[in-house]
């Protein structure tokens, strides 16, 4: 065992000694420090299990995986969230999916939707309601092409038969009506949602859209919500390589597009997380492959392009080699403006369930280096593929704990923290350089050629603004 | 006041004995009040002389919400000038009846339904202690005293100790406490000697053992309690000496529930076996 990984360990040592016995050794698991190789036996974090109650954790719930990450970017569909205001009201709107269209006319994906349980429909069932709102939504919005019903707790509490509903209406409007039991006391985390949300793309739409022609470079682009235009820079790349990018699931994704995705020679996905299921089921269903990619920063994004082309003829191949070349010069202009700023700089991640590990290439395109890395919600899967992305002795975390966040920082010393809303103002009050990485802090897009140079511009904006030196902090 | 609710497995005659003892207390000359706790909304319908009053769920269904209820609108005064509420809920599969009882229950409490002179609140609730709604009388020190209705049946006698095992749960953060059994008699083997002995098992008292008598569906089908229809008859004197007998009760216990082969046991130890015998 190395020097590194030991001095780490130590560290992850002193940082567990605040907690009582019981959380200590729950803990433990969660945290470690990374060996590349994977030879290391303590160097492998446990994950996607329960929190421990009373650490603060900054995950979210399946109702959140499945209609704020997967159905809720569906443009042209209605998403219902079926119970109480407040789960519909908080996650309104939350990640910036852009989409193209007339919202309210033929597109509803900044309008929110939702059937406002009462009392009473908690003591009489909800249904009713729910068939109400149904007709009351196609009379307001006849070009919505489907509705989802995306359960919060209470309808799984009082066993609300949404089923019947859905059936029932949807051979009276001949749209999809896809019932999601996304309640939110399921599972471990919004990791659930995702899984769910992705068996109602598969039982209610999958396979039933139509596309006029196929092509020999039909291609799906899985798993990018679109956030601050992300899915439009990558689906601009894929169409330079010649490839026709036939859905998007679901930035910007119609349902229809949703309906079409088999007929793809190629799945290409973006967050493994979130929807490796449906790849996997299209897989074997329909015997499509799929590959992941990464569209974060250039190393990353060359090797993408020819993994991608490494599918297709030569033609493909040649025109991957073209758009290389055609943006070497303007990526390498931005690593010569950025990193002279960046160089050197420490980072430390801790996001949802992909980017701790896909944008470690860009922060290297930059000169700057990963400290720590973890998930909220990542697997095994996850961190198998985040171990090699990252130095020995890095710090890996998961489901960490605002207290954990905390001291890692004043420890490691990072020059910008990346990670989400929850963990954003405590930062700010510590002074440290934050980024939020779930929302692109209102910016993007970060994917692709496009992204690149706003990503830079962001880190650069993050880490040499004046105004950190600014807030008063205690000195210690 | 004294807040009581009946427990008791579905069809062991709960509402019938409520009704009937609510009416011999109201004879003794207390104020009375009956809130029934179950959807079907019949817990009050020998008082009332009719079914399906008002009740508070339908209507909040009806105006949108609880708060634009008035509580006169859902108390209803019966024989004897005994008051009725119901809590009413959903049709059977459909919706939480637990929660019906949690929000009629409170309404009626903020709303001042029991007021100063009331001497009695009896609640009539549905079955078993299915979830967190149906245990809402016993909770937050409302109902403080429980009885539960049995007979020599071993389900019931397992719906007892069931019950038993609910009102322990509540009985140190509530403060609720068991009364006693009531036996409704079914004419079961030995079976006041059998309900005795698990009274005995639970710490608690047998109260009152009420003899089967058809006078009751008589009266039942009248819809009056046996004391209205026929004061003179002997099973309504029975009721009335339950009354009194909760009125002067003072053997109020933290219940000892007993284990599934403790119970078997008891069936055992009473011969129901050795009858079977005898009768093949």
């Amino acid at each position: 065992m190395s020097t590194a990984i030991k001095d780490t360990q130590q560290m992850i040592e002193e940082v567990l000694s605040a907690y009582p016995e019981k959380a200590k050794k729950d803990r433990a698991k969660h945290l470690a420090a990374n060996d590349p190789t994977g030879q290391c036996s303590t160097c492998q974090v446990k994950s996607n299990v329960k929190s421990r109650p009373g650490v603060m954790t900054v995950r979210g719930c399946a109702y959140a995986g499945a209609k704020g990450v997967v159905w809720g970017p569906v443009k042209d569909q209605i998403t219902v969230s079926h119970g109480p205001i407040g789960c519909g009201q908080y996650s309104w709107w939350a990640r910036r999916n852009y989409y193209n269209g007339q919202t309210g006319v033929n597109t509803f994906g900044t309008m929110h939707i939702t059937t406002d349980f009462q009392e009473k429909d908690i003591v009489y069932g909800g249904d009713k309601g729910l068939d109400a709102a149904l007709h009351e939504l196609k009379e307001l919005f006849p070009l919505a092409k489907g509705i989802g019903i995306l359960s919060e707790c209470p309808v799984g509490l009082i066993g609300d038969d949404i089923e019947a509903v859905s059936k029932k209406v949807a051979k009276e409007f001949s749209i999809p009506i896809v019932p999601v039991r996304c309640e939110g006391f399921r599972g471990v985390s919004q990791s659930l949602g995702h899984h769910i949300a992705n068996d109602t793309i598969k039982d209610y739409v999958l396979g039933k859209g139509k596309v006029e022609k196929s092509t020999a470079y039909d291609v799906a682009l899985i798993g990018d919500y679109n956030i601050g235009g992300d899915a439009w820079a990558s689906r601009k790349m894929l169409e330079e390589m010649g490839l026709r990018v036939i859905a998007q699931w679901t930035g910007d994704a119609s349902v229809n597009e949703l309906g079409i995705a088999h007929k793809a020679k190629l799945n290409l996905i973006h967050c493994y997380r979130s929807m490796n299921y449906i790849c996997r089921h299209m897989e074997e269903e329909y015997g499509i492959p799929w590959v992941e990619f990464n569209f974060f920063g250039p190393t990353k994004i060359y090797q993408s392009i020819r993994k991608i082309a490494s599918y297709f003829d030569d033609k493909i191949k040649e025109n991957a080699e073209k758009v290389i070349e055609k943006y070497k010069p303007i990526m390498d202009a931005v690593i010569e403006q950025y990193m002279p700023r960046l160089e050197g700089k420490k980072v430390m991640l801790y996001v949802g369930g992909l980017r701790p590990r896909h944008t470690i290439g860009a922060y290297e395109d930059l000169g700057m280096e990963v400290v720590a890395a973890g998930y909220e919600f990542g697997h095994n899967d996850d961190y198998k593929r985040t171990y090699p992305e990252m130095k020995e002795g890095a710090v890996i975390m998961d489901d960490a704990t605002l207290y954990e966040l905390e001291e890692f920082t004043r420890r490691l010393k990072p020059d910008m923290v990346g990670s989400g809303i929850k963990e954003k103002y405590s930062y700010h009050k510590m002074g440290v350089p934050f980024r939020q990485m779930h929302s692109w802090d209102y910016s993007g897009p970060y994917h692709g050629f496009d992204g690149f140079p706003v990503f830079a511009r962001d880190m650069d904006m993050t880490v040499n603004s004046p105004t950190w030196d600014l807030i008063r902090r205690k000195r210690n | 006041m004294r807040q009581i609710a009946v427990y008791g497995k579905g069809g062991i005659g709960k509402s019938t004995t409520t009704q009937n003892t609510v009416a011999g207390l109201s004879q003794a000359g207390y104020k009375c009040m009956i809130v029934g706790c179950d959807p079907k909304a019949d817990a009050t319908r020998l008082i009332l002389h009719a079914k399906a009053q008002t009740t508070v769920m339908d209507l909040a269904r009806e105006r949108g919400t609880v708060e634009d209820l008035e509580v006169n609108e859902v108390l209803l005064t019966g024989f004897n000038n005994i008051r009725c509420a119901e809590s009413g809920g959903p049709e059977p599969g459909v919706g939480c009846a637990g929660r019906g009882v949690i929000t009629a229950i409170n309404f009626l409490e903020e709303n001042g339904a029991y007021d100063a002179d009331t001497d009695f609140v009896f609640y009539d609730v549905l079955g078993d202690v299915v979830c967190g709604g149906f245990a809402m009388p016993m909770r937050e020190g409302k109902a403080k005293e429980i009885y539960i209705v049995t007979s020599g049946e071993m389900m019931a006698m397992y719906a007892a100790n069931n019950i038993s095992r609910g009102i322990l749960k509540y009985a140190h953060s509530g403060g609720v406490r068991l009364g006693g059994l009531i036996c409704n008699s079914r004419k079961t083997d030995k079976e006041y000697e059998l309900i005795s002995e698990l009274a005995k098992k639970l710490g608690t008292q047998l109260i009152h053992f009420v003899p089967r008598d058809n006078q009751v569906q008589r009266a039942e089908l009248r819809r009056m309690t046996v004391i209205e229809y026929s004061p003179e008859h002997p099973q309504a004197d029975e009721y009335r000496t339950l009354a009194k007998k909760i009125a002067d009760n003072r053997d109020l216990v933290i219940p000892t529930p007993i284990s599934m082969d403790e119970l078997e046991q008891l069936l055992m130890d009473f011969g129901i076996m050795e009858s079977e015998a005898a009768a093949a």
